[in-house]
Order: structure tokens, then C-alpha cells, then sequence
């Protein structure tokens, strides 16, 4: 019996595989068809529903209900995108690209990526408000949020009292001295800092981000170490009880140790956000805001967010997508929160600079071994040099 | 004379593609600002600020060479004086960690010193208190002598084979009681294959970043992590980056021109 229902299941499935995806208007796809259009697409490695464990092939499903051809390309980091668009920006090899927040705003500065227009992206209703006008993009003219996720705190319920819970000063607690870790990624350590203090997490306050530097520096003295994705090996084994890190990946985490808990400080804490842009002079804009609204279609928005794992900022998909609640930020934390502009350059290498100053300081009792113990060394060498010139000096005599 | 510097013309090719262009890239950079391009001194001024961290990694890296070498010395002596088939059991015992992948090497170090460890999983069972093992310069340091012992015992082994057994009688004839034997004999003899073993341990102890990264913890910021950090990290900054590993090749010079002064000295020595 079990055995006949799992067949029905699977035929039911396959019959749903074939049907097309359900579109708001399959008439606005129509348009494109027979003209011969190839779209060139650039996003991040697996950010894009593809078909894999029966997962809907969302370019496939493109290509079927328009007949424009996409050409899919990946690239690693946002410098590496910026790298090549910036390498050809008379003649850009893409149409669509998913950068993050703040190299959107280093992108737009520059005048990088097209305005979009909205009239052929009637899915634009569909994304939530709350993300549709970000800080790196104000009016949100250039971009349409794709996914977003958030940072917070991981703790280990078994080791922190349930008082200390709450800010970012459990990442300060002397209790917890040895036990806690932080980014040694720079700017993500400088957002909590900044946050912290109640300051902007994108400040160009030369005194706000000498403040930060002194209270990560306070926070060297209580922290473990500087990690980034060593964080889920040493939280899931508890051989370090506190972090801050991606919601995302600390639901992992969770689900791997039934200790650990989650929360988001009450001070705010950093949201990014993952949009898709059209590159300036991309040679085929109509086509590329076609697919900029399938991507917004319901359906696909859902298939995406199932298989990318990200939180979505389509209210449909939102509404179907099961989100695990001890994760999921609420309205009033959401609000906040604060994504990551591009900041000056000067800026960038004050922030570069204070951070080395924080990772790199000696204290002095430090500094009085490592001087006696070089001073021995150097003493040694010295000695035997002398000791081996008076012994030649003898034996030439 | 001309056949054999014929014969070396692969390696000059190799050296001159991969060492010798590669190092001026290193200068230009170095000497170069980020944003104009222009020839600038700012980088090395930038760089020699963190003379601190250079000396925290000469620091632990003497200290690691010199336990390798406190380590190696007997260890090498005996093995000279064994028989051949005992002397490759320890030679392939001594490479045998070498098989295996240095980051492998490193992550398994935590495994057995973290909290949460071996160690300390066995001293809890004893009812014994945790002891704070991982996340601190000794950490590294142990990490630096695992890593880097096969490089100080080879030379060392290889050089003592060479001490014939009879110079070793001679001395023990002329009088020599076994303190002297060695201070007298075996030292000063193999006192090349210290100063190989010295600089072959001690050069890459002092630019390691995986081994600083993975035990250190917080304390532990060595000159090589913040060479990594300028090209692999989000501070990006190449010319930063070449000017700091410009300031590390200078010590390592320095030290190479110590080390070659005693070698020096020994050949005049053994000339007299």
C-alpha cells in the first residue's frame, strides 16, 4: 500500500514538473519570443534554484515561457564581480547581476548599473517595502532585493545565565572570558563595535571609530579567538560558549547542538542585502527586467528561497516559505537594523589600519618576555662570536 | 666549467621567472601608493608601525628553534650511531608526519588541545581541572616544533653520519670523558647541520599565518597573518601587503647573514 502511494506521489509530482510555472501575465513573457535574445547572467555559486533534489530549474523555466536563451556565469566574491565589470564598463559581458549592499552603493557612486524601469517589472509590488528602499540605495531605483539575512548573537544555554542575555555586551562579559569569539573579518567586527556604542555601523566619524577600536581592544582581552567559519566547529562542540555570526548559519548550528540559542541585541545589528542589478549599458535591458519580474514571480521567488536558504523579501513567498521563528527577526528588531554602505577610501583604510592596531597590540608584560628572551638570544650569539674570534687568535699566534 | 653552468640553465630560467622578477614586483609594489600609482615611502613607514608583531614572530620562532634543536640534536646523534636498518625506522618515523597535509597537521592539534579535547576530556574523567592549552603562544610554539622538527633533524642526521666512528675513538683515546667527546668532537663537527637545520627551521617558523591562525587564538597575531590579511583578506592592499613582507625578508636577511658569518668562521677554522 505504501509502496503504490509513493508511486501516485511521485507520478503527481512529475505531472506538476511538467506544467509551466504559474505567471502573473505569460502574455508580458510573449513579447520576447522568436527575437533571438540572449540574457547574461552573473551571480553568486548556488544562489539560484537549479533543478537539483527536485528542485524547479528557474532558468529553464525562464528560457520555456520567453524563448530567450540565458547564459549563466558565477562569480566568488563582490570584488571579483566589480573586477570585471569594471575591466570592460564600455562594453558589459552581463545583463543581470545579484551584488551585495554595499558594492551596490560603490557601484551606483560610480555609475555602474542602470536605473530600472518599473513599468516592466510589474512583480516589484510583491517585495516588502520594509527592503525595497535600502540605505545603499535610498530611492530604489537601481536595485530589487533578492535575499536577506541578518547577524546576531549564538550562545550556548548550558554555560550563560539567562540574565546576560540581550546586548552586545555578553561578547564584553568577563565571565565568559576565553570563551567567546569574534569576526576577523574587519568590517563585520567593526559593525558590532559600532553598534555597540549606539553609533552607525557605517560611520566616517574618525572619533566613533576610535571609540570602536578601543573597545575591540578592551574585547581582545576576553576573546577566544578571531574566526569566521571555525565558529560552527568550536560553538557545536562548546569548546567556545559565545559568537556572533549569520542567523542563517547559526540555525545550522542549532540544529547540530540542542544548547545552543540565538538572539538579536537589543542595540541593532547588521542586515545585508543581496539585490539584482542591471549593469550600465547592458544590451539588453527589456529582456533583463523580464527577468528581473520572473524572479519576483510567487512561484519561483519560493523555489529560490527553498533552495538558497536566505530569508526572502517577496511577501508572497514570506507568507509560504516555513521560516524558523527562533531566527526570524521580528518587525520591531527589523527595524533596527542597518545594511552596509561603501564607504570612502580613506575611510576604508582608517578602519583597515585600527583593525591591524586591535589584532596586533602587545601589552607590556608581553613586551618586557619577548625582550628578555630575544635580549638572551642575541647575548648567546654574541658570546660565541667572540668566544670563536679569541680562540682563532690563539691558534694564529 | 662551461658545461656546468650549461647544465644549470633550467634553474636559472625557474629562478629568474619565479624569484628573481617576482621579488622586483615585490619592491615596485611596495614602493608604489595604491591610489596614484606614484613612487611613495608611505607603505614601509606603514609597515614598519607594526614592528611589534615582527618581533612577537621572531620571538615565538626563536623559541621554536631552539627547542627543535634541543630536541633534534640527540635525537640525530643517536640515530648516526645505530645500525643502518634502526636508522631508517627513525628516519621514516621522523618524515612520517610529513605525509600527511600541513593544514591537516595543524587542525588536528586542536582536536587533542581544546577545551573541549582529548587532554581535557581525560582530565575531566580523572575529575581533574580543565588546563587552558589552546589559544596562546605556547600553543603556537608547539604547533611551529611539530610542524618544523623533520627540517632541524635531517641536516643534523645527515651531517653526523659523516662523523667517522674512529675520530670519535681518537678522542675517547687521547683522554676525552664523554662530556668531552661531544663538546670537543661531535659539536664542532657537525656545526654546519646546525646552521643548516637553524635557518631551515627558523625561516618558515617565522612567516607561518596557518599555524598562528588555527592555535593562537587572540594574542597570537604573527607578521604572517598580517601579510595574508593584505592579500587574501578584505583589507586588500597589495602595496601594504608587499611592503610588510619586504620588511620580512630584511630580518630574514639579516639573520641568513649572521648564520652564513659562523659558517664562515668554520670553514677558516677547518682551513688552519
Amino acid at each position: 500500500m505504501k509502496k503504490i502511494l509513493s508511486f501516485a506521489f511521485v507520478a503527481i509530482l512529475s505531472v506538476l514538473s511538467v506544467n509551466a510555472v504559474n505567471v502573473e501575465n505569460e502574455a508580458y513573457y510573449e513579447q520576447f519570443r522568436g527575437k533571438d535574445i540572449t540574457l547574461n547572467v552573473f551571480n553568486w555559486g548556488e544562489y539560484i534554484s537549479d533543478g537539483s533534489e527536485d528542485s524547479l530549474n528557474v532558468l529553464e523555466e525562464f528560457e520555456n515561457i520567453s524563448g530567450i536563451r540565458v547564459v549563466y556565469n558565477n562569480y566568488e566574491t563582490n570584488e571579483d564581480l566589480y573586477a570585471k565589470l569594471s575591466a570592460n564598463k564600455e562594453n558589459p559581458q552581463y545583463d543581470i547581476i545579484i551584488p551585495s549592499d554595499y558594492m551596490i552603493s560603490r557601484m551606483i557612486r560610480e555609475d555602474m548599473v542602470e536605473k530600472i524601469n518599473f513599468d516592466n517589472v510589474p512583480n516589484i509590488s510583491m517585495i516588502d517595502d520594509k527592503y525595497r528602499y535600502p540605505d545603499f540605495d535610498p530611492t530604489g531605483e537601481y536595485s530589487v532585493p533578492y535575499t536577506w539575512g541578518t547577524v546576531g548573537i549564538i550562545y550556548n544555554s548550558k554555560y550563560v545565565d539567562a540574565e546576560d542575555v540581550g546586548t552586545w555586551d555578553l561578547l564584553w562579559n568577563k565571565k565568559y572570558a576565553g570563551n567567546i569569539l569574534m569576526f576577523s573579518n574587519s568590517r563585520d567586527a567593526y559593525g558590532v563595535a559600532l553598534k555597540k556604542l549606539g553609533y552607525s555601523l557605517n560611520s566616517t566619524n574618525r572619533d566613533e571609530i576610535e571609540d570602536a577600536t578601543e573597545i575591540l581592544k578592551l574585547q581582545r582581552s576576553v576573546n577566544q579567538s578571531y574566526v569566521m567559519d571555525q565558529t560552527f566547529d568550536k560553538m557545536e562542540n562548546e569548546s567556545a560558549y559565545v559568537a556572533p555570526y549569520y542567523a542563517g548559519d547559526c540555525l545550522s548550528m542549532m540544529e547540530n547542538n540542542e544548547n545552543l540559542a540565538f538572539y538579536y541585541p537589543e542595540e541593532g545589528f547588521n542586515i545585508f542585502i543581496d539585490s539584482i542589478c542591471i549593469p550600465k549599458g547592458a544590451k539588453n535591458k527589456e529582456a533583463a527586467e523580464a527577468f528581473i519580474n520572473f524572479l519576483c514571480e510567487t512561484e519561483i521567488a519560493v523555489a529560490n528561497c527553498e533552495y538558497i536558504c536566505y530569508f526572502t523579501p517577496h511577501t508572497e513567498a514570506a507568507k509560504i516559505v516555513e521560516f524558523d521563528e527562533r531566527i526570524y527577526p521580528t518587525d520591531e528588531q527589523l527595524a533596527k537594523s542597518e545594511s552596509f554602505i561603501a564607504l570612502p577610501d580613506n575611510v576604508n583604510s582608517l578602519y583597515d589600519s585600527s583593525w591591524i592596531e586591535v589584532r596586533s597590540s602587545l601589552d607590556i608584560s608581553e613586551m618586557v618576555t619577548v625582550g628578555i628572551i630575544l635580549g638572551l638570544a642575541l647575548t648567546v650569539l654574541i658570546v660565541l662570536t667572540v668566544l670563536r674570534h679569541m680562540k682563532k687568535g690563539k691558534i694564529n699566534y | 666549467m662551461k658545461t656546468n653552468s650549461k647544465a644549470a640553465f633550467p634553474y636559472i630560467l625557474w629562478v629568474l621567472f619565479f624569484t628573481v622578477i617576482p621579488f622586483v614586483l615585490v619592491i615596485y609594489y611596495a614602493a608604489t601608493s595604491k591610489d596614484t600609482g606614484a613612487i611613495t615611502l608611505d607603505n614601509l613607514a606603514n609597515a614598519s608601525r607594526y614592528f611589534p608583531v615582527l618581533i612577537r614572530s621572531v620571538y615565538l620562532a626563536v623559541i621554536a628553534t631552539a627547542i627543535c634543536l634541543v630536541i633534534a640534536y640527540p635525537l640525530a646523534f643517536t640515530m648516526s650511531r645505530s645500525s643502518k636498518s634502526v636508522q631508517r625506522v627513525i628516519l621514516l618515523l621522523v618524515m612520517l608526519p610529513m605525509w600527511m597535509n600541513f593544514l591537516l597537521r595543524t587542525y588536528a592539534w586542536i582536536t587533542i588541545l581544546d577545551n573541549n579535547g582529548l587532554i581535557n576530556s581525560f582530565l575531566t574523567e580523572l575529575g581533574l581541572p580543565k588546563i587552558q592549552l589552546i589559544n596562546n603562544s605556547g600553543a603556537v610554539v608547539l604547533g611551529m616544533v611539530y610542524n618544523y622538527l623533520p627540517f632541524m633533524i635531517t641536516p643534523l642526521y645527515s651531517i653526523m653520519t659523516k662523523i667517522d666512528k674512529s675520530v670519535i675513538e681518537a678522542s675517547q683515546d687521547l683522554g676525552c670523558n664523554g662530556w668531552q667527546v661531544i663538546t670537543k668532537t661531535v659539536l664542532p663537527l657537525s656545526f654546519p647541520g646546525i646552521l643548516t637545520g637553524i635557518t631551515v627551521t627558523f625561516v618558515p617558523a617565522v612567516s607561518t599565518f596557518v599555524i598562528s591562525g588555527l592555535l593562537g587564538g587572540s594574542n597570537c597575531f604573527l607578521i604572517g597573518d598580517l601579510i595574508q590579511q593584505q592579500f587574501l583578506g578584505n583589507e586588500y592592499n597589495l602595496n601594504y601587503g608587499a611592503a610588510t613582507s619586504l620588511m620580512l625578508m630584511v630580518v630574514v636577511f639579516i639573520s641568513m647573514g649572521i648564520f652564513n658569518s659562523f659558517d664562515n668562521d668554520e670553514m677558516e677554522d677547518s682551513m688552519i
